[in-house]
C-alpha cells in the first residue's frame, strides 16, 4: 500500500515536472535522431519473433523457454510461450521502442550522451504529450551512428519503473534486437505456512537469496523474425 | 500311539492356576469325552492341544510329535471348533468353507464343501450370509469348518451349545459316525455328563485346573458299581495290596487317596482284605454314582 | 502364502466398511474440483496477489495438475486416517469377532498370518492411493486442462514444464504410498496389541495427530527428535516438485533439487514399516490367543 502511495507521488511529481518543461518548450520539435530511429523502425508493420526466454526473478524458479513474439503497428505486442505458462514484467513488455515511438504523441529532450557497454550513446527523454499513455516519461539511449536504441528506461504510471536493454545482431537494419533484457524490481513475495501446508525448516538458502535481491530481469533471446507477413488481429486478443 | 498325548501340562495366567499338572493320553478311534463345569480349564486345555495358548510347563504331542515343533504338520490333520461359534458375518456358509477349504495343504473337492453341509444339516442355507444364522446354525456351521478338510483329529469344544434336541442328536450321531464308520480320533468337551456319556468311549473328568477322573465310560458309569474313597494309613502300600487283590477294582487316578469303582457288595470284602494284610484303614467312603460324584465335585466349587 | 493373501484381501474387499474410504476420498476430490471449477480464478488470484504486483502469468495456471498438487497436499493429511480405519482392524478385528483362533489354528503359523494380513493391507493401502491419483490427477486433467504446474510454495514460486511433470507424479505417488505404508504398518501394530478395533483406531489416529504436532512445531527442544519421527518425512513427497537452477537463475529441466531428502526419507519410513511389522510378528507370536 506504501509502495503505490510512494509510485503516486513520484507520477505526479514528474507529470507536473513535464508539464513545465512542455510549457517551456512549447515549440519543441522531435529530435532528428528520434525520426531517423523512427524511419528505421517504419520499415516494419508486424512482425512474429522466435525466442527463447529466461526469467531471473529470485523466489521464481523456471527454466528457459521458448516464445513468439508479435507486433503489429502502431504498437500491438503479445508474448505467446510456446505451450505453457510465460511470466511477463507488468506493463513493461508492452514498452518497446516500437510501441514507444510509433505512438507520435511526445516530444523529446535531449539529455546529453553517455557511455555504455564501449559505445558512445545520445540520450533522449520522451515525454508524453497524450495524458491515456500509460508512461510518464522514457529515456533512450541511442547510437546515433547506427539509429539503434540500446537502451530504454521507462516510468509508468501504475506499474512502476522498467529499464529494457537492447543487443542487435542481423536484423539490425530493420531496428529489431536479437535479444532484450527487462529489468524490474521486483516485491516480497511470502505465502501463508497455513495456505501452503509446508511446515517444518524453510530453505535457509531460498530465504537469504529472496532478502538479497530485490530487481528481477527477463529475457528473450531471438532467433528468427517474421516480418511484414501479416498477422491477424486475433492473435492480440 | 497315541493321537494326543498330555504330560503334565499346566497353565498359569498371573496367580491363577487355570490348568494344573494334567495329564492324559487318546487313542486312534477313540472319542475321547472332556468333562467339566464352565470355567474348569477344558477350553484352556483345548487351546494348548492346538497352540492357541502357550503352557507354562509340560509337553503335548499330536500324533507322537510336539506341537511346538511340528505345527503345520500336525494341524493339518485337525480339524477343530472351539467354544463360541464366531464367523465372518459377511460370508456365507459355502464363502466359510470355501475359505477355509484354501488354506489347507490337500485340496477340497467342492463336492466336499457340500457333503460336509449336508452332513451338519445347512445344505439349504448354503448361500446365505452368517448373520441371517441362528446360533444353532453357526454351531452346525462351525463343526462344518472342522470338518471340510476330512481330518483325521476332530477336536469339538462344547458343540452341541445352542443346539435343539433334534440338532443336539443330529451331532451326537455324526460324532459316533465319524468314529465309528471313518474311523476318525474325537476329542469331544462339554459341560453335562449325559451327553458325553452316550458318545464317548473314554471320559475325563476336569475340575478347577485339576484331573479328577478319568476312565472308560462303561466302567465309570456302571451302576452295579460304586465310587469308593478308602483312607488309609498308607495309600501307597493299600493300593499295591488291591491291585494285587482278586477284586479288580477300577481304579479312578487320583494324586491324594485311593478312589476306585467296584460293586457294592465287593466294599466290605475289601476292608477285610486290607485289615488282612496289615493296613491301617480309617475309612470307606462310598460316593455313590459317577454323575452324583461329578455334580458333586462340580458344586463344590 | 499367497492363498493366505487372497483369503485376506477376500475378506477385506467383501466388508461394507472399505468401501468408506473410497466413497470418502472421491466426495472429497469432487467437492474440491467442483469448488475449484466454480471459484478457482478468485483462489488463483488470492495465491497470486503477491506475484501480481511485480508480474503478468499468462497462460492456464489453475490447471489439472496444480488441482492435483492442492489436492495432494490436503489428502495426504488426511487419508492416513481412512488407511488407518482398516489397518487397525486387521487383527483386533478378528480378535474381537473371535475368528482369529480359526485362522491359527490352520497349518499356516502365525507369522505367515500375520504377514499376509500385513501385505493385504498394504495392497488395499496401494488400491486406495491409486484410486486417489486416478481422481486428483487424471480427473482434474481431464476437468481443467494440462499446462506447466506453477508452484506457489512459500517463499517461492516453481515454474516446471508440462513435460515435465507427470513423472514427477509417479515418483510422488511411489513416495506417498512409503508413507501411507507407514501408517498401515502403524496401525498393524496397534490392532496386535488388542482385541477391539476401536483402541487401535483411535490409537492410530491419535499418534499420526501428536507426532504431526510434534514435526511441525518449531521447538528447538523437539528438533532434536524430529528427523526420527516418520510424520517428519510423510510430506516430503513435495520434494519431487522442487527443481535446481544453474547460476544464472535457470531452472534446470528434469532435475530435483534434494534428491538426498527423499533419500533419507525413504529409508526412515522403511525402517518404521519393518520395524512396526517385526514388532507385529513378535507381540502375535508370544500372545496366547484368548479371544
Amino acid at each position: 500500500m506504501r509502495m503505490k502511495k510512494y509510485k503516486q507521488i513520484i507520477v505526479h511529481c514528474t507529470v507536473w515536472m513535464c508539464s513545465v518543461f512542455i510549457s517551456l518548450n512549447a515549440m519543441a520539435q522531435t529530435d532528428p535522431l528520434i525520426e531517423k530511429v523512427s524511419q528505421k523502425l517504419g520499415q516494419v508493420n508486424d512482425y512474429v519473433a522466435e525466442g527463447v526466454m529466461k526469467t531471473d526473478v529470485s523466489f521464481i524458479k523456471a527454466s528457459l523457454g521458448k516464445v513468439k513474439v508479435y507486433f503489429k503497428k502502431p504498437n500491438l505486442l503479445k508474448v505467446k510461450k510456446d505451450g505453457g505458462i510465460s511470466l511477463l514484467p507488468r506493463g513493461g513488455v508492452s514498452l518497446t521502442i516500437n510501441s514507444l515511438l510509433n505512438t507520435k504523441q511526445y516530444t523529446t529532450l535531449p539529455a546529453g550522451t553517455q557511455q555504455l557497454n564501449g559505445k558512445n550513446l545520445t540520450v533522449i527523454k520522451l515525454i508524453p504529450t497524450d495524458d491515456n499513455l500509460d508512461w510518464v516519461i522514457s529515456t533512450l539511449w541511442i547510437d546515433p551512428q547506427e539509429a539503434l536504441v540500446y537502451k530504454t528506461a521507462t516510468t509508468t504510471k501504475e506499474n512502476g519503473s522498467y529499464e529494457i536493454t537492447m543487443q542487435y545482431g542481423e536484423y539490425a537494419n530493420q531496428g529489431l534486437a536479437s535479444k532484450i533484457i527487462f529489468s524490474f524490481n521486483t516485491k516480497d513475495y511470502k505465502l501463508p505456512n497455513g495456505i501452503t501446508l509446508e511446515f517444518g525448516d524453510e530453505d535457509p538458502a531460498a530465504k537469504q537469496k529472496a532478502l538479497k535481491n530485490k530487481k528481477g530481469t527477463i529475457e528473450i533471446t531471438y532467433s528468427k523474425y517474421t516480418i511484414n507477413k501479416g498477422i491477424p488481429a486475433s492473435i492480440f486478443q | 500311539m497315541a493321537v494326543i498325548k498330555v504330560d503334565n501340562i499346566s497353565k498359569h495366567f498371573g496367580a491363577l492356576k487355570a490348568v494344573d499338572d494334567v495329564s492324559f493320553e487318546v487313542q486312534a478311534g477313540q472319542v475321547f469325552g472332556f468333562l467339566g463345569q464352565n470355567g474348569s480349564g477344558k477350553s484352556t486345555t483345548i487351546r494348548m492341544l492346538l497352540s492357541l495358548i502357550h503352557p507354562s510347563s509340560g509337553n503335548i504331542e499330536l500324533f507322537g510329535k510336539s506341537i511346538q515343533k511340528n505345527r503345520a504338520a500336525i494341524l493339518e490333520q485337525v480339524g477343530a471348533i472351539i467354544e463360541r461359534p464366531d464367523l465372518y458375518p459377511y460370508l456365507s456358509a459355502t464363502e466359510h468353507l470355501q475359505l477355509f477349504a484354501k488354506v489347507r495343504k490337500q485340496k477340497v473337492a467342492a463336492s466336499n464343501i457340500t457333503k460336509t453341509l449336508e452332513q451338519v444339516g445347512l445344505a439349504h442355507r448354503a448361500h446365505d450370509k452368517v448373520q441371517s444364522f441362528s446360533l444353532g446354525m453357526k454351531q452346525r456351521l462351525g463343526i462344518a469348518i472342522a470338518l471340510v478338510h476330512n481330518p483325521s483329529l476332530i477336536i469339538l469344544d462344547e458343540p452341541t451349545n445352542g443346539l435343539d434336541p433334534q440338532g443336539i442328536a443330529d451331532i451326537r450321531a455324526l460324532i459316533q459316525n465319524l468314529a465309528k464308520e471313518e474311523g476318525k480320533t474325537i476329542f469331544v468337551s462339554s459341560h453335562l455328563l449325559s451327553e458325553i456319556e452316550q458318545v464317548a468311549n473314554q471320559i475325563l473328568i476336569i475340575h478347577q485346573g485339576k484331573k479328577m477322573v478319568e476312565g472308560v465310560t462303561k466302567e465309570l458309569l456302571d451302576p452295579e458299581k460304586r465310587v469308593v474313597q478308602i483312607k488309609t494309613l498308607n495309600d501307597e502300600q493299600a493300593l499295591a495290596t488291591i491291585l494285587s487283590s482278586s477284586f479288580s477294582p477300577y481304579i479312578l487316578p487320583r494324586k491324594e487317596g485311593v478312589f476306585l469303582k467296584l460293586p457294592t457288595q465287593a466294599i466290605p470284602l475289601l476292608n477285610d482284605s486290607l485289615v488282612k494284610a496289615g493296613i491301617s484303614v480309617i475309612g470307606i467312603e462310598a460316593k455313590n454314582s459317577l454323575e452324583d460324584y461329578f455334580l458333586q465335585i462340580t458344586s463344590n466349587a | 502364502m499367497w492363498s493366505l493373501i487372497q483369503i485376506e484381501l477376500y475378506k477385506i474387499f467383501r466388508r461394507p466398511r472399505t468401501y468408506i474410504a473410497f466413497g470418502a476420498i472421491a466426495a472429497l476430490i469432487i467437492v474440491i474440483q467442483f469448488g475449484l471449477k466454480m471459484d478457482g480464478d478468485a483462489y488463483a488470484g488470492f495465491l497470486m496477489k503477491d506475484i501480481n504486483d511485480t508480474l503478468t502469468v499468462d497462460g492456464k495456471v489453475l490447471n489439472g495438475y496444480l488441482i492435483c498438487y492442492i489436492l495432494l497436499q490436503l489428502l495426504l493429511v488426511h487419508v492416513p486416517l481412512l488407511v488407518a480405519l482398516i489397518a487397525a482392524d486387521m487383527i483386533s478385528g478378528e480378535a474381537n469377532l473371535g475368528t482369529l483362533r480359526l485362522l491359527f489354528t490352520t497349518p499356516y503359523s502365525r507369522t505367515h498370518w500375520v504377514l499376509a494380513k500385513f501385505i493385504a493391507a498394504s495392497i488395499y493401502t496401494i488400491l486406495l492411493l491409486i484410486w486417489l491419483a486416478f481422481l486428483a490427477l487424471f480427473v482434474s486433467m481431464w476437468i481443467f486442462g494440462t499446462d506447466d504446474l506453477f508452484l506457489m510454495k512459500s517463499n517461492y514460486v516453481v515454474l516446471i514444464e508440462q513435460s515435465d511433470v507427470l513423472w514427477r507424479y509417479v515418483g510422488a505417488f511411489v513416495f506417498a504410498s512409503f508413507s501411507l505404508l507407514t501408517v498401515t504398518s502403524l496401525g498393524f501394530l496397534m490392532s496386535s496389541m488388542s482385541n477391539n478395533s476401536i483402541g487401535p483406531i483411535v490409537g492410530t489416529m491419535s499418534a499420526i495427530v501428536f507426532f504431526t504436532i510434534l514435526s511441525t512445531l518449531n521447538i528447538p527442544l523437539f528438533n532434536l527428535v524430529k528427523p526420527y519421527l516418520f510424520t517428519t518425512h510423510m510430506n516430503n513427497w513435495k520434494e519431487f516438485f522442487d527443481i535446481k537452477v544453474n547460476i544464472n537463475n535457470e531452472a534446470i529441466r528434469g532435475s530435483i533439487l534434494n534428491i538426498p531428502k527423499i533419500k533419507t526419507s525413504l529409508w526412515v519410513l522403511t525402517m518404521h514399516i519393518i520395524l512396526f511389522v517385526t514388532a507385529s510378528v513378535i507381540i502375535i507370536k508370544k500372545k496366547d490367543i484368548l479371544s
